[in-house]
């Protein structure tokens, strides 16, 4: 039979290739329509709001779709010297609708975020626009108020006219565009987000260090020592990992407070004076010793699953080979560690970040880190945008270390335990 | 440990060093725990140790603040612990559900863009929380579900899949595909062999990443702030706005019974993953 076709062919005449692939084609798909819902829900729910995030953060439709009579007025004008009559008239036609809307106070608020000072001249604008005659606007308008004849603020205004706008990432950098279009910083004394930004880079490098060099030691231990004591040992490590946040965070409250245990036992051993008791809360140490102790399982679990590998006649081999345990250490046992330490300082690292609840409780104003900003825009100030566009800067400097970890380490030499 | 006979002095100082610093990191992880529990019996209204409890004085202690945890009118916490299991409950199905059918789809040799599609699944615990929680809010906002019990459930769900999909795909990479084949070719169904072959065997996979999955939802407070209305309180909710206006000993009392809840699933976890180690090992 096979004589007669060059091919293989299956029971169904089929040719074998043919079939294959049809099979193969067939268990991709059920691979896939396994994965599909909860792939699809993610993408749904998950990554398109991250996107929306995005859109949110350059978005600047709103003051556009406020004032489109002013803009199509402002194209002509080249924005030196006070506009002409024609971009005032148009003003007021809008002014006017947005008063009858009641969107007048919208656009204060936007207005303000340009340029501080339009949220009282816009007040005023408002009653004294009703009592105005028809014809030659530009004069009724700049006699409401000085600032109405100051240029600046009409500049103010018409750089708020692009449907999108980088200027919440500029903000988030303490940068902005002045009258000239330049790229330039804020005063020194007002630059809140970058000794913000700066703060959260700096407490998450020393908490990833001091996680380090408490976790090492403490996961060799646990994994050099015989079965039976290591397991007792190890619920020291797991129980805080699987209490709740916020006990911890109480308990730490707790301790740190001014008459707490902590300042009793300084006290006690004459470190401080009973009267002079340091404030070890609400500030940058309380967001320091609350945030290592929360995130030191995050880095004991890691290494020790790693250390567990090694196998103790390596350290041997190198001690008889003439090395001291230190040499031995250094040279045999350290290096098989790096995938554990590169796997806890990243996991470290990256939730000490985006640190959120325990340095709201416990860092006061001097320990509170970027999140703190993001929640306070997003609750208080109910700026979304500018909460947006800080957030995705932060999941950027996120996602660059996870890219750089990868390139050095690689992402799968990671060992959750 | 004993050190051998012949070890130098030196190195006998630098192991009494060693060991000495490994005690004191463990003092400092497990002893914050342990002020809860006397502080939650203080009878007293501060939070500090008084006279009479360090003369372990039996009238320095009650149990008010917890007759005040479960009666008190001010303290919200009965609707708080009945919507925290609710949401951490239905949280836990739905990531228990999606979660294992898509490690079982993702452990499949025929999947395609396996990396990329798993980035995207564990992409919840990547990203910091701060940021899930705005996305996750404005989705919600949008959706109408803002301050409803189904929208944080649907958030949590998306937070603890990724804990699902993590540990069941652990379990299957060392599941033998033989017995599927076997079960296949005596004329089982797909759903028949799922539920009488492979998920006995990944069971413990799934219930710790189920357990993972609970204790995520239970704790999570970042990403309920900006979604829950009043009527949607949580136990984490209440906690923190305690913490952050005044912290009352009533706080200690519910963090004590959470830190024996937490106990109860850490025993949980511990027995499950010895007997996945051993019914591995015998696989092996």
């Amino acid at each position: 039979m096979s004589s007669e076709t060059k091919q293989i062919l299956t029971t169904d005449g089929i040719p074998l290739e043919v079939s294959l692939k049809k099979a193969e084609r067939r268990n991709k798909i059920k691979a896939f329509l396994l994965v599909a819902p909860l792939l699809f829900f993610i993408i749904i729910t998950y990554v398109f709001p991250i996107g929306d995030m995005l859109m949110r953060s350059v978005d600047d439709k709103m003051v556009t779709e406020m004032l489109p009579k002013t803009f199509k007025a402002m194209e002509k004008w080249d924005g030196k010297e006070l506009p002409e009559e024609e971009v005032f008239a148009a003003f007021h036609l809008d002014f006017i609708k947005l008063v009858e809307e009641k969107r007048e106070g919208k656009l204060s608020t936007q207005l303000n975020y340009t340029k501080n000072g339009f949220k009282s001249i816009i007040k005023k604008l408002r009653r004294k626009s009703k009592s105005f005659e028809e014809g030659n606007y530009k004069e009724q308008i700049m006699a409401v108020h000085k600032r109405w004849a100051n240029v600046e603020y009409w500049q103010a205004i018409k750089r708020r006219a692009p449907a999108y706008t980088g200027q919440k990432y500029l903000k988030g950098m303490d940068m902005f565009k002045n009258e000239s279009g330049e790229i330039v910083s804020v005063p020194e004394d007002r630059r809140i987000h970058r000794v913000l930004w700066l703060r959260t880079l700096e407490i998450a490098f020393f908490v990833t260090v001091f996680c380090f060099l408490m976790a090492y030691p403490i996961a060799h231990l646990l994994a050099t020592l015989p079965m039976k004591y290591s397991n007792l040992l190890m619920i020291c490590v797991l129980l805080p990992f699987w209490t709740s946040l916020l006990v911890r965070t109480a308990s730490w409250m707790i301790l740190l407070q001014q008459q707490g245990l902590v300042n009793d036992f300084f006290v006690g051993i004459g470190l401080v004076a009973d009267d002079n008791r340091p404030e070890m809360m609400f500030n940058k140490t309380g967001s320091y010793v609350a945030m290592t102790q929360i995130l030191l399982p995050f880095m004991v679990l890691p290494l020790y699953s790693v250390m567990k590998t090694i196998s103790p006649s390596l350290m041997r081999a190198g001690k008889s080979l003439g090395g001291t345990p230190f040499v031995a250490f250094w040279k045999v046992y350290f290096p098989l560690t790096i995938p554990g330490i590169g796997a806890g300082c990243l996991l470290v690292f990256i939730l000490a970040i985006g640190y959120y609840i325990t340095p709201a409780l416990v860092g006061g104003a001097s320990g509170t880190l970027i999140s703190n900003q993001i929640a306070f825009h997003m609750k208080s100030t109910l700026d979304w945008s500018f909460a947006s566009a800080m957030g995705l800067m932060l999941l950027t400097g996120v996602l660059a270390i996870y890219w750089v970890y990868n390139k050095l380490v690689g992402i799968d030499n990671i060992k959750l335990g | 440990m004993a050190l051998p006979k012949y070890t130098e002095p030196h190195y006998r100082i630098w192991h009494y060093v060693y060991l000495t610093v490994c005690a004191a990191v463990f003092f400092f992880l497990i002893a914050p725990l342990f002020v809860i529990f006397p502080l939650s019996f203080n009878a007293e209204e501060f939070l500090v140790f008084s006279d009479g409890m360090k003369r372990l004085d039996p009238d320095a202690f009650s149990l008010r603040w917890y007759k005040d945890m479960i009666y008190g009118t001010k303290n919200p916490w009965g609707l708080a612990t009945k919507n925290s299991f609710i949401i951490a409950i239905f949280a836990t199905i739905g990531s228990v559900i999606l979660g294992t059918v898509a490690a079982l789809g993702l452990s499949s040799r025929h999947m395609p863009y396996k990396g990329l599609i798993m980035a995207v699944l564990i992409s919840p615990m990547i990203v910091p929380l701060i940021i899930s929680g705005v996305a996750i809010f404005f989705f919600m906002a949008k959706a109408g579900l803002a301050a409803t019990h189904l929208g944080i459930i649907l958030a949590h769900i998306i937070l603890g899949t990724p804990f699902v999909v993590i540990t069941v795909t652990a379990t299957l990479s060392g599941f033998d595909h033989s017995v599927t084949r076997a079960a296949a070719s005596l004329g089982s169904n797909p759903v028949n062999t799922f539920m009488k072959i492979t998920l006995p065997l990944i069971l413990p996979g799934v219930i710790s990443g189920g357990l993972f999955a609970f204790v995520t939802s239970f704790d999570e407070v970042v990403v309920v702030l900006f979604l829950a209305g009043l009527e949607n309180t949580t136990i984490p909710i209440q906690m923190w706005t305690g913490l952050r206006e005044q912290l009352s000993p009533t706080i200690l009392a519910v963090a004590t019974c959470l830190i024996i809840l937490s106990t109860l699933i850490l025993v949980t976890a511990e027995l499950l993953r010895r007997r996945s180690e051993r019914l591995r090992g015998i696989n092996r």
